[in-house]
C-alpha cells in the first residue's frame, strides 16, 4: 500500500460566495458559447413550414441574452467581493503590485511551465501565475459585458442595456464590436481547456485537493507554509499597529 | 451673383408646380423626417417663406454616385428644390460654369454667404500626398479647409465623405480621409450610404431649411431619423431569421423560398439605415428585396469587413487570411498539443514528486 506523510491543514479558501460565483459563471460561459456559437453560424435546417410556425433562432437568442445577464450581474458581484471577502478573494491578489508577486510568477514559470526547478510552489489560494492570468480574464469578462450589451442596446427598451450604447460608436460600428465579441469568446474557450488541466495536474502532483476545493471550499496546505503565512501577518499586524 | 431671391414656393409656383402638388410634397417630406402632423405645417410655412440656401457642393475622392441618386430623385419638387430651389452655387458636376468662372463662382458664394452657406462634401481628402486630388491648382485638403471655415455646416454625404470608403480601405493608398478628420469646429451631419437614398439626402435639405438646426445625430453622426434602425429591423425577412430559415448559398431551394440572407453575409443586422423602409428608386426595391445581401454600406470601414458573402469575421495575419473560427480552432489545437506535451513532460521530469518517494530538492 503506497501511503504518503506530510504534515497537513486543512484550510478554509474559497468561501460560498467565490465557489457560487465560480460555478454559475463556468454554467453561464458554457451556455453562451454554445448559443454564441449557433447565433454565429446557425445550422442548416430545411423546413416545408411557414416562418410563422417557428422562432428557435429566437430562442437561442433569448437564452443568450438571459444568461448574458446573469453573466453580468454574477461578474458585478464577484467584483464585490473582491472587497468583501477573505484574502484570498480580494483584490489584492489579482494585481501584480507587489515585489513578491512577481519573483512567485518568476517561481511559477520555473517549476510549472518550464519544470526547470522541482519544488513546488506552495501558495494558499491562488499563485501569483493563476491570480494574473485572472487579472486578464476578468478584463475579459469586462470586455465581452461591453461589447455585447452594447450590441444588445439598440434591440432593447431597458434601461441597463443602454448605459452600453456608447461603446458601439467607440469602436465605429456594430460589425467591429461583433467581432471583437466573436475573437474574445475564443479567448473563454482557450481559457477553460488550460484551466481545467491546470487543476488536473496541480492535483494530481501536489494532492492537496486543488479540484475538490471549489466544491467544498477547503484546501490541504503543509503546516511549515501555514507557519510562514502566519509568521507573515503577524509582521504585517504588528506594523500596522506601530503605525498607530 | 446678385439675384431676387424668390422662396421656395415662389420658385415651385414660377415652374408651374400647383399649390396641390406642393402641399403634397411638404407632407411627404414631414412624414419622411418622422415630424408629427403639425410638422406639415411648419415645413409649409419655412418652404413658403424661406429663400434658397446657399450651398457649396464640393467633390473629392468619390464615384458620384451621390450626385447620381440625388439627380434621380423620385418627386419632381424634390428635384426642383434641390437642383433650382436651394442654389448649389458651386458644384464641379452640376453647374454651368468651368474654369476660372468657376472659382470665381467658389469665392464669390464663400464671401457673400460667410456663415450661412452649407458645406456639402461628396468624396475624401487624400492626406497622404495632397496631389492626389487637386482642383483649380490647389488639393482638397486646401480646399475644403478654406470652405468649411465660413460654413454654416458641413453635411457630408455618402460612406466616402463620412468614414473614407473604398479608398480609405485598406492599405488606404493616398491616406484618404472624411470630412470629420479634416473639418473641426463645425456640424457636420453624416448622410452615409454608398450613396446614400436620395429621399433621405432631401429629408436632411429639408429639415436644415424649415428649422435652421442640425438634425439630431447618432453616436456616428447620422441623422437618427434615418439611420436609428438596423436594416435588419425593418426587414420583411425577419421572420424567417428568427425561425432560423436561413438561406445556404445563392440560387439554392431556400433562397427561391425567400428566407433570410443572413448566413450569406447579410450585413442587415450590424447596418443602419432605412433602405428598408424608403427602399429605392421609388420605393421599388432594395437589395435584400431583390434577394442579395446587404453589404452594410452606411458603416463605417464597410469595405474592410471581407468576406462580403460570409458571416464570420475574416482576419487578415501574416497575409493568410482566416476566418475567427479557422484561428480559433487552430490556436486550439495548439494549446491542445502543449497540453499533451506538458503532461508527458510532468511525468518525466516530476517522477519523484509524482512517487512520493523523496521530497524534491
Amino acid at each position: 500500500m503506497n501511503t504518503r506523510e506530510k504534515n497537513l491543514s486543512a484550510v478554509y479558501v474559497w468561501e460560498l460566495p467565490v465557489r457560487f460565483f465560480h460555478w454559475v459563471n463556468a454554467v453561464c460561459i458554457v451556455i453562451l458559447c454554445i448559443t454564441g456559437f449557433l447565433i454565429g453560424d446557425p445550422p442548416a435546417i430545411m423546413s416545408g413550414n411557414e416562418a410563422f410556425y417557428g422562432f428557435w433562432f429566437g430562442k437561442i437568442r433569448l437564452i443568450h441574452f438571459i444568461t448574458a445577464f446573469i453573466f453580468l450581474f454574477n461578474f458585478a458581484f464577484r467584483i464585490y467581493w473582491g472587497f468583501a471577502g477573505n484574502k484570498y478573494a480580494s483584490w489584492k491578489n489579482f494585481i501584480p503590485y507587489r515585489k513578491e508577486q512577481w519573483q512567485e510568477l518568476l517561481d511559477v514559470l520555473k517549476v510549472d511551465i518550464m519544470m526547470i526547478k522541482k519544488k513546488p510552489v506552495e501558495s494558499i489560494g491562488h499563485n501569483a501565475m493563476a491570480s494574473l492570468i485572472y487579472f486578464a480574464l476578468f478584463w475579459a469578462f469586462a470586455l465581452q459585458c461591453l461589447t455585447g450589451f452594447g450590441l444588445y442596446a439598440q434591440m432593447s427598451k431597458a434601461f441597463l442595456p443602454h448605459l452600453f450604447a456608447w461603446v458601439v460608436p467607440l469602436f465605429g460600428g456594430d460589425l467591429m464590436v461583433r467581432y471583437i465579441h466573436h475573437f474574445l469568446m475564443w479567448f473563454f474557450i482557450l481559457f477553460a481547456i488550460v484551466h481545467v488541466y491546470l487543476v488536473f495536474y496541480h492535483d494530481y502532483i501536489e494532492r492537496r485537493g486543488v479540484t475538490s476545493s471549489i466544491i467544498g471550499g477547503w484546501k490541504f496546505v503543509e503546516n511549515e507554509v501555514l507557519k510562514e503565512e502566519d509568521a507573515k501577518e503577524k509582521k504585517i499586524g504588528k506594523k500596522k499597529e506601530t503605525g498607530k | 451673383m446678385e439675384h431676387k431671391k424668390l422662396t421656395v414656393y415662389e420658385d415651385c409656383l414660377k415652374k408651374g408646380v400647383s399649390r396641390r402638388d406642393f402641399l403634397k410634397f411638404c407632407a411627404s417630406m414631414a412624414a419622411l423626417l418622422g415630424l408629427e402632423s403639425t410638422g406639415v405645417a411648419q415645413v409649409v410655412e419655412a418652404l413658403e417663406k424661406k429663400s434658397r440656401l446657399p450651398i457649396i457642393w464640393l467633390h473629392f475622392q468619390e464615384c458620384t454616385c451621390c450626385s447620381e441618386s440625388f439627380v434621380r430623385t423620385s418627386h419632381p419638387i424634390l428635384a426642383s428644390l434641390l437642383f433650382d430651389s436651394i442654389s448649389l452655387d458651386y458644384d464641379e458636376t452640376l453647374m454651368a460654369a468651368s474654369g476660372e468662372q468657376a472659382e470665381k463662382c467658389l469665392h464669390d458664394t464663400m464671401a457673400n454667404s460667410k456663415g450661412e452657406y452649407i458645406l456639402m462634401i461628396e468624396g475624401s481628402v487624400p492626406t497622404k500626398n495632397e496631389a492626389y486630388c487637386c482642383i483649380g491648382g490647389r488639393s482638397a485638403l486646401q480646399i475644403v479647409k478654406e470652405a468649411a471655415a465660413g460654413a454654416k455646416a458641413v453635411i457630408a454625404w455618402g460612406n466616402c465623405a463620412s468614414s473614407g470608403c473604398v479608398q480609405a480601405a485598406n492599405p488606404n493608398p493616398t491616406g484618404a480621409k472624411p470630412a470629420k478628420k479634416v473639418i473641426s469646429g463645425k456640424p457636420i451631419i453624416n448622410v452615409q450610404g454608398c450613396p446614400p437614398i436620395a429621399e433621405v439626402m432631401a429629408g436632411v435639405v429639408v429639415h436644415l431649411l424649415t428649422f435652421g438646426t442640425i438634425p439630431q445625430l447618432d453616436g456616428l453622426g447620422r441623422p437618427k431619423a434615418f439611420y436609428s434602425r438596423r436594416v435588419h429591423d425593418s426587414c420583411y425577412r425577419r421572420a424567417n431569421f428568427d425561425a432560423g430559415l436561413f438561406v445556404e448559398s445563392f440560387d439554392d431551394e431556400n433562397a427561391r423560398k425567400g428566407y433570410c440572407l443572413y448566413k450569406i453575409g447579410c450585413r442587415g443586422p450590424s447596418t443602419y439605415n432605412s433602405c428598408g423602409i424608403i427602399k429605392w428608386n421609388e420605393g421599388t426595391s432594395y437589395p435584400i428585396q431583390s434577394g442579395h445581401p446587404c453589404l452594410g454600406c452606411s458603416e463605417e470601414g464597410f469595405w474592410d469587413n471581407t468576406p462580403f458573402y460570409e458571416r464570420r469575421p475574416a482576419l487578415n495575419a501574416f497575409g493568410i487570411e482566416a476566418t475567427a473560427d479557422q484561428i480559433g480552432l487552430a490556436v486550439g489545437a495548439a494549446t491542445a498539443v502543449g497540453i499533451a506535451a506538458h503532461a508527458v513532460a510532468t511525468n518525466i521530469r516530476k517522477k519523484d514528486l509524482i512517487e512520493n518517494e523523496a521530497e524534491p530538492a
